[in-house]
């Protein structure tokens, strides 16, 4: 059982938006050693007060299938989707890029902005704040260009997913 | 003022009464001082004053365990809350329906640090079911609902309410329980047809089946262990009983196998590992049941019915999942095998008993008898024949050799009749669960089954017992050693007792006289009839001190880190069998 591959899976979890649903879903994580690789919340349906956690996670197969039934076990939650295994579905991730710098590095950088389709949202003379939205890999590309063009700080989102097609979840 | 405005502390009162409940056990303090006025002012509430919050836990477990109700528990806030975790974790583990409502300071202190406040929540998120901290008083009554019934539904559990102390002084408006649903929890109890399909036919087909079945039959109401009863007995098959679903299937039926796992019957544990199916219906392959995974069962087919989804394949892969009650489960697969006029095969059963009856010949359960000293297993013997003619008799016990011991030799003929912390494994529950069962059941024989070093963790709760004429009977087998301790010290640490002998242990016939019991002692084979006799003609909460042979060992066991078939039956199995380096690291 040991050597079973490590999958990566990305889950969207309904919730009550009540106070302690996100310490229940962390502490269930942390409590049983599961892997939280990133983790994004907000409230989606004010009127129903219902939040959306989109966990992005990682564990053998047997693993997975525990976490999502010890996400359903959880009182407040109403749904939780396994969406890489239900069928096609987009992930997307926001960034926001400090790059600081003069001269030469500082307009390569924002050359690859350009070629990442990386918007610039704030500049001084000697930086600039880029946003970026897209896959965790272009991400993940971009910031690694930035590093020696003077990467000074990064932010981001966390991933967030929906499924493919005309079904909610 | 119409009928349904109230205070809180008043609604907290209602929604007890409206639930059923008929017991609470508390302590009182600052912050639920609201909530005892209300219980002073009426008499249709019963609450039984503990004398530490722990206790009012493991007391209400025993009244759940015994009547399958859900136990409430009253509290105060900051230490009356802390307290009370090891039970609400107790419970967790053991998936006991337990409704504890904590007292808090006033909402405009809470994050204060004021006196004795405690993140209540946030301390018993990762211990109970569910919990809640009610902020407005308009939401007491729903979320009392909503408690109890998170606490009963699907796999039961415990479940907090925190009540801050300014809401039990609002005024707002009561709502019934009718007028509650819970917005999303809705756990399945209906199994899926076309699996009791696959079931009955793989049960069927089997040649070399055991039933191994745990506490979620007994969870499912004694009308789940009648089924499963006579399930059972249509197949003809073989039955092993997990330290929680001791009970559930009749201990003198020729087709139990007794209990299974560490200290567990030879012949079921050979079962288990030599069969070709196996039936879990209610257990969870709980590490003391499986000893090492990788040789578990091997070769075997495995059905696996729980109601709770997360249970499944969560240490051990199967071949069948059914998530569903286990009453539900059983009817329809007893339909289904009659339907389909299903017929075991005869042939291949009889040399599995056979086999079985050949593992059962070597009688695990013998040990070398004396003359001198009181054997605990033969104190066990006596008490469960001087007993055993009674219909009512109640067994709680606390935690280590005498608990295995005590599910060993005392037989159960009937579910809810054995109270014991298994998943935990919480010294001191005995006492304060024997308190419990004993208020639900004011004229059985409620009997709790220690150790004199378990019973010292709530020993306070014999003053409880005496407040309330509960007759329990405390029946120590006295051995002066945390003896599972220094049997593994003794196995395991080369005889290096370290700090596992009591070398000043209080003289408990004085201590029991003191609290207000009777205290009994028997230090010679010859006088353990006549206590057990003497502690069942009284009727008064009695100890009795039992002063056994401070050296015996619990046999049979399966050393931590090995397989069903490397059991070892005694003292002289030892030398052959060391335990591995990988077990060493196991508790």
């Amino acid at each position: 059982m040991k050597d079973e591959p490590v999958e990566k899976h990305t889950i969207a979890v309904l919730v009550d938006n009540e106070p302690g649903v996100l310490a229940r879903v962390i502490g269930l994580f942390s409590g049983r050693g599961y892997n939280i690789e990133s983790l994004t919340v907000a409230e989606v349906e004010t009127g129903k007060r219902l939040s959306r956690i989109t966990i992005v996670t990682s564990g053998t197969r047997m693993i997975i299938e525990q976490i999502k039934a010890q996400l359903n076990r959880l009182v407040p939650i109403h749904r939780v989707s396994d969406l890489t295994d239900e069928g096609p579905s987009v992930e997307r991730e926001l960034a926001l890029i400090k790059v600081a710098g003069r001269g030469e590095p500082r307009v390569e950088s924002l050359r690859i902005a350009d070629i990442f389709r990386a918007r610039v949202v704030d500049s001084t003379n000697e930086s600039f704040v880029f946003e970026m939205t897209g896959s965790t890999g272009k991400l993940d590309a971009f910031i690694k260009l930035m590093e020696p063009l003077g990467l000074v700080d990064v932010a981001r989102t966390g991933v967030v997913a929906i499924s493919r097609g005309a079904k909610g979840l | 003022m119409s009928d349904d405005r109230m205070t809180g502390a008043q609604m907290l009162i209602r929604s007890l009464l409206d639930q059923g409940v008929d017991v609470v056990f508390g302590y009182p303090g600052g912050a639920v001082l609201p909530i005892y006025d209300e219980v002073f002012k009426q008499n249709r509430l019963r609450h039984i004053l503990v004398r530490h919050e722990q206790g009012a836990v493991h007391a209400a477990e025993g009244y759940a365990r015994s009547t399958g109700k859900v136990g409430v528990v009253l509290v105060t806030s900051g230490p009356g809350a802390t307290n009370a975790v090891t039970g609400l974790t107790d419970a967790l583990m053991d998936s006991i329906p337990i409704v504890c409502i904590t007292g808090q300071v006033p909402t405009h202190l809470i994050g204060n640090d004021a006196f004795q406040e405690a993140d209540t929540t946030g301390i018993t998120r990762p211990c109970t079911k569910h919990n809640y901290l009610v902020k407005h008083v308009d939401d007491l009554a729903r979320t009392m609902h909503e408690a109890f019934y998170v606490a009963r539904s699907g796999r039961p559990g415990p479940v907090v309410v925190d009540l801050p102390k300014d809401v039990q002084f609002d005024t707002g408006t009561y709502v019934r329980p009718d007028q509650v649903e819970h917005k999303s929890y809705r756990p399945q109890t209906r199994p899926e047809s076309d699996l009791i399909d696959r079931a009955v036919d793989m049960i069927a087909a089997a040649k070399r089946p055991v039933f191994y079945v745990g506490g979620g039959v007994i969870n499912a109401g004694p009308h789940a262990s009648e089924l499963l009863t006579r399930f059972v007995r249509m197949t003809g098959y073989p039955c092993t009983q997990t330290l929680m679903g001791l009970g559930a299937f009749p201990a003198s039926d020729p087709l139990s196998l007794g209990m299974l796992g560490m200290h567990g019957m030879y012949e079921a544990n050979m079962a288990m590992h030599s069969c070709d199916l196996l039936i879990n219906i209610g257990a969870r392959f709980d590490d003391r049941v499986t000893g090492r995974l990788d040789a578990f069962a091997p070769g075997s087919k495995k059905i696996h019915v729980d109601i709770d989804p997360s249970s499944i394949n969560k240490n051990v892969p199967v071949d069948l999942a059914v998530v569903g009650d286990a009453g539900a489960v059983l009817e329809a697969m007893i339909g289904r095998w009659k339907e389909k006029q299903a017929k075991p095969d005869s042939k291949a059963l009889q040399v599995w008993w056979d086999q079985i009856d050949e593992w059962r010949g070597r009688q695990c359960l013998r040990y070398t008898p004396s003359d001198t000293l009181i054997k605990p297993q033969y104190a066990l013997e006596r008490l469960y024949a001087l007993t055993r003619e009674r219909e009512d008799v109640f067994i709680s016990t606390e935690v280590g050799q005498h608990q295995m011991w005590a599910a060993q030799f005392l037989r159960f003929e009937k579910p809810n009749r054995w109270m014991t912390s298994g998943g935990l494994g919480t010294m001191g529950y005995g006492l304060p669960a024997a308190v419990g069962v004993q208020v639900a059941h004011p004229d059985a024989l409620v009997i709790d089954v220690a150790g004199e070093a378990s019973v010292l963790m709530n020993i306070q709760e014999l003053s409880t017992a005496v407040q309330y004429k509960l007759p329990i009977k405390v029946f120590i087998l006295n051995n002066e050693w945390m003896g599972m301790v220094r049997q593994w010290q003794e196995l395991l640490h080369g005889g290096r007792y370290s700090e596992s002998y009591t070398a000043a242990l209080p003289d408990f016939v004085r201590l029991a006289e003191a609290f207000g019991l009777v205290g009994l002692r028997a230090s010679k084979p010859g006088e353990v009839d006549d206590v057990i006799r003497e502690m069942m003609a009284v009727d008064r909460p009695v100890l009795v001190d039992v002063r056994v042979d401070p050296k015996e060992n619990c046999f049979p066991m399966i050393p931590s880190g090995a397989a069903h078939n490397e059991m070892l039956l005694g003292p002289d199995d030892r030398a052959e069998a060391p335990v591995s380096e990988e077990g060493m690291v196991l508790v």
